[in-house]
């Protein structure tokens, strides 16, 4: 079974406390209607484990599909660099359908960051390489389509509603206590 | 599932159709590298889709001088549709007529179905099977298989 190749570091968003029993990692795409899906159950997840649990999230975007998947987790990085990542990738999720440029620099704008500056980090393709490494990271971990989740860098196989996640992280969870 | 071809056997040279007016040899891309990836049909499901990854991955697999070609039994009709829809940037190529002969001939043909199976070859510059895979027919590979493959690969 596939595993986590690329450990969870500083150079990641985290939500929760390094201490957690369990780590949940998911590679998703801003763009793909799957993770929009994923998005209020990972929310459910993490309200229901507390502090037992920590989310990451990393980047995964199918370009050639989704044509605004990058520039939306390059928004997203964008914020990060001023602690607004998680701001600025629910944002994105919740308002999924109006994907594209205008939401980046709305959301942008709400958050209190520079419309220019977004601008300008996306046509310099700043935060490009970041993507990248995120992606590729996922592909030597095995990661084979969006979303993917790793609990505790177990690839989390099968489908992934709410009662799907949370018996997987129970099994996990017993193995750790 | 079937028993596909094992490292250290000659690829079987084939010459498919590539467009309606081109066809490809794999002999033609002695020299280099050559990944061939069978896959059962065009038009599965978009996000978890094979050759949408291994689109998206090329750049990888460009870096190790490696071609890359999508076969299925599909017709180069379906594959050019199904390539500009999902904006493939590699060659499909149709085993359609006599269908499935190349499938066959690498042991990768599921005849009770009468598609490919997701089978994996990583071909070395001499035209020998380096590293060989066959997923389930449900499940996506990944590409983590291919890569680590032609970092193995003898210089």
């Amino acid at each position: 079974m596939a595993s986590l190749k690329t450990p969870v570091t500083s150079r990641d968003h985290v939500q929760g406390d390094a201490s957690a029993l369990i780590t949940l990692v998911e590679y998703g795409d801003y763009e793909c209607p799957h993770c929009g899906h994923a998005y209020p159950i990972v929310k459910r997840v993490q309200k229901h484990f507390g502090e037992k649990l920590r989310f990451v999230f990393r980047n995964f975007p199918l370009n050639e599909i989704h044509p605004n998947a990058e520039s939306a987790a390059e928004a997203a990085e964008f914020a990060g660099v001023s602690d607004r990542f998680w701001e600025m990738h629910d944002g994105i999720f919740e308002n999924q359908e109006q994907i594209g440029l205008p939401l980046l620099f709305e959301l942008a704008t709400q958050l209190g960051l520079s419309k220019a500056d977004l601008r300008d980090a996306l046509t310099n393709k700043e935060y490009t390489p970041r993507v990248r490494e995120d992606f590729l990271g996922g592909v030597r971990s095995g990661v084979n389509g969006t979303p993917t989740f790793f609990i505790n860098g177990h690839r989390h196989e099968g489908p992934f509603e709410f009662e799907d996640l949370a018996e997987a992280i129970e099994i996990r969870l017993a193995d750790a206590e | 599932m079937s028993n596909i071809l094992n490292p250290g056997v000659a690829a079987p040279d084939f010459t498919l159709h590539v467009t309606p007016d081109q066809k490809l040899s794999l002999s033609e891309l002695r020299g280099r590298p050559v990944i061939v990836a069978f896959y059962p049909a065009d038009w599965s499901p978009v996000c978890g889709d094979q050759m949408a990854l291994y689109n998206e991955v090329r750049s990888e697999f460009q870096r190790h001088g490696a071609e890359l070609l999508g076969i299925s039994v599909d017709g180069v009709w379906s594959h050019a549709a199904f390539a500009k829809d999902r904006r493939l940037h590699f060659p499909l190529l149709a085993d359609f007529e006599p269908k499935g002969a190349v499938a066959r001939s690498f042991g990768a043909y599921r005849s009770d179905d009468g598609f490919c199976e997701r089978a994996l070859f990583v071909i070395d510059k001499n035209g020998v099977i380096f590293w060989s895979y066959c997923s389930p027919v449900g499940v996506n590979p990944g590409a983590d298989g291919i890569l680590q493959a032609l970092e193995e690969l003898p210089k």
